[in-house]
């Protein structure tokens, strides 16, 4: 280890102390682990009542899309919850930045990588004003973005027309997007060459013409992997993510070590509305059009994947993985009904159970992991 | 021990601090010399958290003079006097109970390595560090990662203490450590504080208990109501005259003879 050179005092003798801890100690300690627990026991139904498709590979493509839609925004909560807000304007933000990358894109005519950074800085600018309001007036981010949640959907709708001459629906994205070198990036899938070679080799299933049945990963999926693993990598490794958990775990101790609060939570209300911008345009640009409607009610689908995930309520404690599981759950359950003889409609039952649960196990966890009485 | 004539590493003369008509310090002075304990003692609004908040950066001061090792500060902000020795350990605002030892000891200042973008936390140096310095005051630390909530009150205190001398502080202001404690875990950080003494560092120790401070403190400089009423050597008063001081004496020395002399 290179670190016995930094400090010469210490010997093996750690190693002894850390045989104290037990694995299941450790395993106990981890945020995700409700979600892992959850996610295990919802493969589980399926695997046993639904329809064995679900576990093809198109099957599990199926559901991976509408979670990794979810995925992405449920990062964006958790880490914010993590740090000690709220943000309830998430799903309205889809919508809005929708609406802003429509225009920029079709009535505005400019290059797709022009639309696409134009978004993004906007829905940063919308999550930094969000976080100013709050952290100015210390006014509960609950109130404030709720208040958001109706102005943002409000302004959509009210700019659709505006954009459209009176509809409320905007269309010719993709004509407009045209055969941006960007597209790739945020439109269609990926590895498709990778998926031709397994069918080819008959590892995958074909049709009978040869060709896969699954021609390739949507790139949403990719997003959502990848922003998981940054997000991952930020909260545990980084000093921005020591300053995440200090700043929602006791904002006036983190301030008194010297964390500068106020930037990090404003970076983290950006973050959360750049990843709402990214779902907008990724399903903008898949669909061809946008409309009001985007993203309704997400911003609970998003805190409730955050919340199975490991997420308190109370900030300070929480995970990015586990919102990655968490939206793959929802992403199951959602598709995973149509593969059974289920009705459609305990849907939403499921979803307050399992958001019960969630909540009573990882309440419960927590006080064991860390000693609260 | 103290040589009167060496230069104080804090020393403040007629601070004032005003909150709108509210005045919350009406003239204090005071000074700490490095390796000595100097104990400010005072009831219920005497105006200690203000003082304490106004030498940890928190607030500036209305009007007086503010000298750290001779020279004239005004602090920003609390990294400002972070910056310039002076560390605060506060109740109970020193320790995150959700976040592991590790992560609370060098919140704020996170040890780094790798280069950007992939510049992280050391997290293995942090928990070598860690445990080293829990075990340097004799706290059985199982595992770094733990969280803080794990820890009992006088350990929390302790660890926030190790971590302001660890990051080189020259003087630590101490809000009563030890009023939320029990006996076993007083002395203990007691028994801390001197050894912090010993080391070199000024302190200020903040309690209105007469007996912890007269365990530990060189000397004694009592809040009234915004103001300073002196400092007294420890060879100078009893532990008797200095609590009739601090709770403005008769009515006091009346109950305590009511109880039979047990306050």
């Amino acid at each position: 280890m290179s670190d016995a050179d930094a400090v010469p005092a210490t010997p093996a003798q750690p190693d002894e102390r850390l045989k104290q801890t037990t694995l299941m100690t450790r395993l106990l300690r981890r945020p995700e682990l409700g979600a892992l627990a959850g996610l295990i026991l919802v493969t589980a139904f399926f695997m046993t009542v639904a329809n064995p498709a679900m576990f093809s590979l198109a099957g599990i493509m199926n559901f991976m899309a509408p979670a990794a839609q979810l995925g992405i925004l449920a990062i964006g909560a958790a880490l914010l919850m993590v740090g000690g807000e709220f943000d309830l304007s998430v799903g309205s933000m889809v919508a809005f930045a929708g609406l802003a990358f429509g225009t920029v894109l079709v009535t505005w005519e400019m290059p797709l990588i022009v639309a696409i950074v134009a978004t993004l800085v906007f829905a940063g600018g919308i999550g930094a004003m969000n976080g100013q309001i709050v952290l100015r007036t210390g006014l509960p981010s609950f109130i404030v973005t709720l208040a958001f949640l109706f102005i943002l959907r409000g302004l959509t709708l009210v700019g659709l027309k505006w954009a459209t001459d009176g509809a409320t629906q905007l269309r010719g994205v993709k004509e407009a997007a045209g055969d941006s070198p960007f597209l790739e990036l945020f439109s269609g899938e990926a590895f498709e060459g990778l998926f031709a070679m397994l069918a080819a080799n008959g590892w995958i299933d074909t049709f009978r013409n040869g060709t896969p049945k699954v021609t390739g990963m949507p790139v949403e999926i990719l997003w959502f992997a990848g922003i998981a693993l940054v997000a991952t990598w930020v909260l545990l490794r980084t000093k921005f993510g020591n300053w995440i958990f200090a700043a929602g775990g006791d904002a006036n101790a983190a301030r008194n070590s010297g964390v500068p609060v106020r930037r990090v939570k404003t970076i983290l209300f950006m973050a959360t509305a750049m990843c709402a911008a990214l779902v907008a345009i990724l399903t903008v640009l898949d669909a061809g059009s946008t409309d009001a409607r985007r993203g309704f009610q997400k911003e609970f689908e998003a805190i409730i994947a955050a919340v199975i995930g490991g997420c308190l309520l109370t900030g300070g404690y929480g995970s990015a993985i586990g919102a990655f599981l968490g939206a793959i759950i929802f992403g199951m359950v959602l598709i995973g009904l149509t593969y059974t003889d289920i009705d459609q409609d305990w849907y939403l039952v499921f979803l307050g159970g399992m958001l019960l649960l969630a909540v009573l196990f990882n309440n419960f966890i927590r006080k064991r992991a860390t000693g609260e009485r | 021990m103290t040589e009167p004539n060496s230069t104080p590493l804090i020393e403040v003369r007629d601070l004032v601090k005003h909150f709108g008509s509210v005045i919350a310090l009406g003239g204090v002075s005071m000074k700490v010399h490095a390796g000595e304990v100097l104990c400010l003692l005072g009831d219920n609004g005497a105006g200690k958290s203000t003082l304490i908040k106004t030498l940890s950066g928190v607030h500036a001061p209305t009007e007086g003079t503010f000298h750290v090792e001779g020279r004239p500060v005004s602090f920003q902000s609390p990294r400002d006097a972070l910056d310039a020795g002076i560390a605060t350990v506060y109740q109970d605002l020193a320790m995150i109970p959700l976040m592991s030892i590790t992560r609370n000891f060098f919140m704020g200042r996170e040890p780094l390595k790798g280069f950007f973008p992939f510049r992280h936390m050391d997290m293995a140096h942090a928990d070598t560090v860690t445990r080293e310095e829990m075990r340097r005051i004799g706290i059985d630390v199982r595992d770094p990662q733990q969280a803080v909530g794990t820890l009992s009150g006088g350990e929390r205190q302790c660890v926030a203490i190790a971590r302001a001398v660890y990051f080189g502080a020259k003087v630590l202001i101490l809000d009563e450590p030890t009023s939320a404690l029990g006996v076993a875990q007083t002395s203990m950080v007691l028994k801390y504080i001197n050894q912090v003494r010993t080391k070199g560092l000024g302190v200020i120790f903040i309690t209105h208990n007469v007996r912890h401070a007269f365990a530990v403190g060189n000397r004694f400089t009592v809040l009234n109501r915004g103001k300073t009423l002196g400092t007294h050597a420890k060879d100078e008063i009893t532990i008797d005259e200095l609590q009739n001081l601090m709770a403005g004496g008769k009515e006091l020395q009346d109950l305590g003879a009511e109880l039979g002399g047990t306050v």
